[in-house]
């Protein structure tokens, strides 16, 4: 019984290993093969099957001029976008997030949770309603095509999951915690500050791997808000496809791009198994 | 440096959690406010901590209108209910946080803590964490937290509510020691507790509160001697005090067939809706007593508890050992009736066992 049991785990644990990285191999493969070794039948193993090159590779880095489709701009500019919007959205988020689980509002019929679901209510609508003012309000302020627009319009799409994921975690985090620390001594900035927010960091986490996740994949405001002067990566490697689809460089493009969220996804992965609220009530 | 409060009102929604609070309390004294839950108590900590502003009323502390200072410049220490500790900080962190708030010297910070450590039993524990530590030994760090302040106003919220019976017990214990210790020379201690032996056995000034409301002010030992109302009455006694609807006439106690001899000091009584108050404490049971039917006997520590019926009349008695009796089973019982209270229509005190209602 025991033996079977063990045996079905790490079988179960070997074919999801293999769905999941199945696909990172077979781009990592792909993105060493010319246009040949493609359209030639099934191949895996490089120098047996197929002879390989860095022709998928060197595309991403050249310049237009000599062929290539130089990513690295786009790349940074990615970067540059998905971290700036995420750190303020996060500040934003979080400290908009205390106030509504701390403090009672209210305007007439609207009240804390109302307010919570406005902002929730911004990632319900479907981006294609949303694309339409964002484009009306960024041209009248002449942000159309710069990375401050895009910043802005990924701030008014990331706070909402900042703000819902953190309004959730303080809700969680005893009041009295607050109030101990206010007859500490603190006063309530650095009520927050000393005693909330670092109880907090495995909500900050969640909520930061969010915004960082969904302002690196987004496609369709960077397409619609930018032309020619900025690009971001994910519009860069749709660029990419032409008459003859470079599976080569796609493979390539995809691996890159989608290195940094591997990279956060294994730092947070230690933080967020610490959690360490408990012990603040028994 | 008295605390005084003039008429403390707090209505956040349709009910009064502070209903025209007024006292005063003294320096090195320690008041017990005594209540079931809901009735105010916690309110009235947090009022006085600051936390709460009162709709109406006053407070003064050491001739200063408290209500304008607000709760981080106050000097007030807090241990609640809940064993609320930072739990980013390990036990040492956590009882210098106060002090690290104040930008005391490091070396003079240590020193406190420590002793603040010995004083609550927890030497050699200050660079646990706080989730590694049992219940009884987190509230310990709470409290060595607001002793480490020196705070003017110490308040205790039903600390020792949620902590198991034996720790209660060697908590309690240990309260009464540091209490006494001249701690409290410079220090006005608030304790609440619903818990009735805990008010006796600390043996403080006690505010009776219901409802947000005060019901009777005085030592342990009045409250205990004379509540002034059925209401006092139910609260300052676990279980609570058994009111009988009886009549006296012709000397006599009546009530659902049962004729008891009316002691002295109930003689006199003869109007109509009378109530009569007798602890569970002080019915017995005995061969050629009244009989009752048992409609459920529990059994708690060394006691038994037997809630007993006749007719409309119900009545507890606690008796101090452990029996074993079915429900319908039935049971004859004699009153020590010379220990009985009497109370009025509208629930005010009638008469005492222990004599003057002013006294």
């Amino acid at each position: 019984m025991n033996k079977l049991y063990i045996f079905l785990k790490y079988f179960f644990i070997v074919v999801w290993t293999v769905f999941v990285v199945a696909p990172f191999l077979w781009a990592l493969t792909t993105s060493f093969k010319d246009f040949q070794s493609v359209n030639g039948g099934v191949t895996y193993i490089p120098w047996v099957d197929f002879e390989p090159n860095l022709e998928g590779w060197k595309v991403l880095i050249k310049s237009p001029a000599k062929g290539g489709v130089d990513i690295i701009e786009p790349y940074f500019n990615s970067l540059f976008v998905t971290c700036t919007a995420s750190l303020i959205s996060i500040i934003l988020g979080t400290l908009s997030a205390y106030a509504l689980s701390r403090y009672t509002f209210k305007a007439g019929f609207v009240k804390n949770n109302d307010i919570t679901f406005f902002f929730i209510s911004q990632r319900i609508m479907p981006p294609i309603v949303l694309s339409i003012p964002f484009f009306l309000f960024l041209s009248s302020i002449n942000l159309l095509d710069s990375l401050t627009g895009l910043i802005v319009v990924y701030i008014v799409l990331l706070m909402p999951i900042a703000v819902w994921i953190m309004v959730d975690f303080f809700n969680k985090v005893p009041r009295e915690i607050d109030e101990t620390a206010l007859i500490d001594g603190c006063n309530p900035y650095q009520a927050f500050l000393k005693v909330v927010l670092p109880n907090s960091i495995p909500g900050l986490i969640v909520a930061g791997m969010f915004c960082i996740i969904f302002g690196w994949i987004d496609f369709f405001f960077a397409f619609i808000l930018t032309f020619t002067e900025v690009q971001l990566l994910p519009v860069k490697i749709v660029a990419l496809n032409s008459s003859v689809t470079p599976w080569w460089s796609l493979s390539a493009s995809a691996l890159v791009s989608v290195a940094p969220l591997i990279i956060v996804a294994f730092i947070v992965e230690r933080y967020l198994s610490k959690g360490n609220l408990s012990g603040a009530i028994k | 440096m008295d605390l005084v409060a003039n008429n403390l009102s707090y209505k956040p929604d349709d009910q009064y959690h502070l209903n025209e609070v007024s006292f005063n309390f003294r320096e090195g004294n320690l008041y017990t406010i005594l209540g079931r839950t809901l009735s105010g108590k916690t309110t009235l900590l947090k009022t006085i901590a600051g936390l709460l502003t009162p709709d109406s009323g006053e407070i003064e502390f050491d001739g200063k209108n408290f209500l304008k200072i607000p709760v981080w410049e106050r000097n007030v220490a807090m241990v609640y209910q809940q064993f609320i500790n930072y739990p980013h900080l390990n036990v040492f962190e956590n009882i210098a946080f106060p002090l690290k708030q104040r930008k005391i010297d490091k070396s003079i910070i240590k020193e406190k803590v420590m002793d603040a450590l010995k004083s609550v039993g927890l030497l050699g524990y200050e660079n646990r964490k706080i989730q590694e530590l049992s219940g009884g030994q987190q509230q310990r760090v709470s409290l060595a937290r607001s002793l480490v302040k020196n705070a003017k106003i110490l308040l205790l919220d039903e600390p020792l509510v949620n902590l198991d019976y034996k720790l209660r017990e060697q908590l309690r214990e240990e309260f009464k020691n540091l209490f006494s210790k001249g701690l409290a020379d410079e220090t006005i201690l608030i304790y609440s507790t619903t818990d009735p032996r805990e008010t006796m056995e600390l043996n403080g000034e006690v505010i009776v509160l219901d409802e947000g409301k005060v019901l009777q002010v005085g030592p342990a030992k009045e409250i205990f001697e004379n509540p002034n109302s059925l209401k006092v009455a139910e609260i300052s006694n676990d279980p609570p005090m058994n009111i009988i609807e009886a009549k006296i006439s012709d000397n006599q106690i009546r009530f659902e067939g049962v004729d008891v001899e009316a002691p002295q000091h109930l003689s006199k009584l003869t109007e109509d809706g009378l109530k009569i108050g007798l602890r569970s404490s002080d019915i017995e049971l005995s061969e050629n007593g009244h009989e009752f039917e048992v409609e459920l006997a529990e059994i708690s520590g060394s006691e038994t508890l037997l809630h007993l019926k006749r007719g409309n009349t119900k009545i507890i008695v606690s008796i101090e050992e452990v029996l074993n009796f079915k429900i319908h089973d039935k049971v004859k019982i004699n009153f020590k009736i010379d220990r009985a209270y009497a109370f009025h229509a509208d629930g005010k005190l009638a008469s005492s066992p222990f004599g003057d209602l002013n006294g």
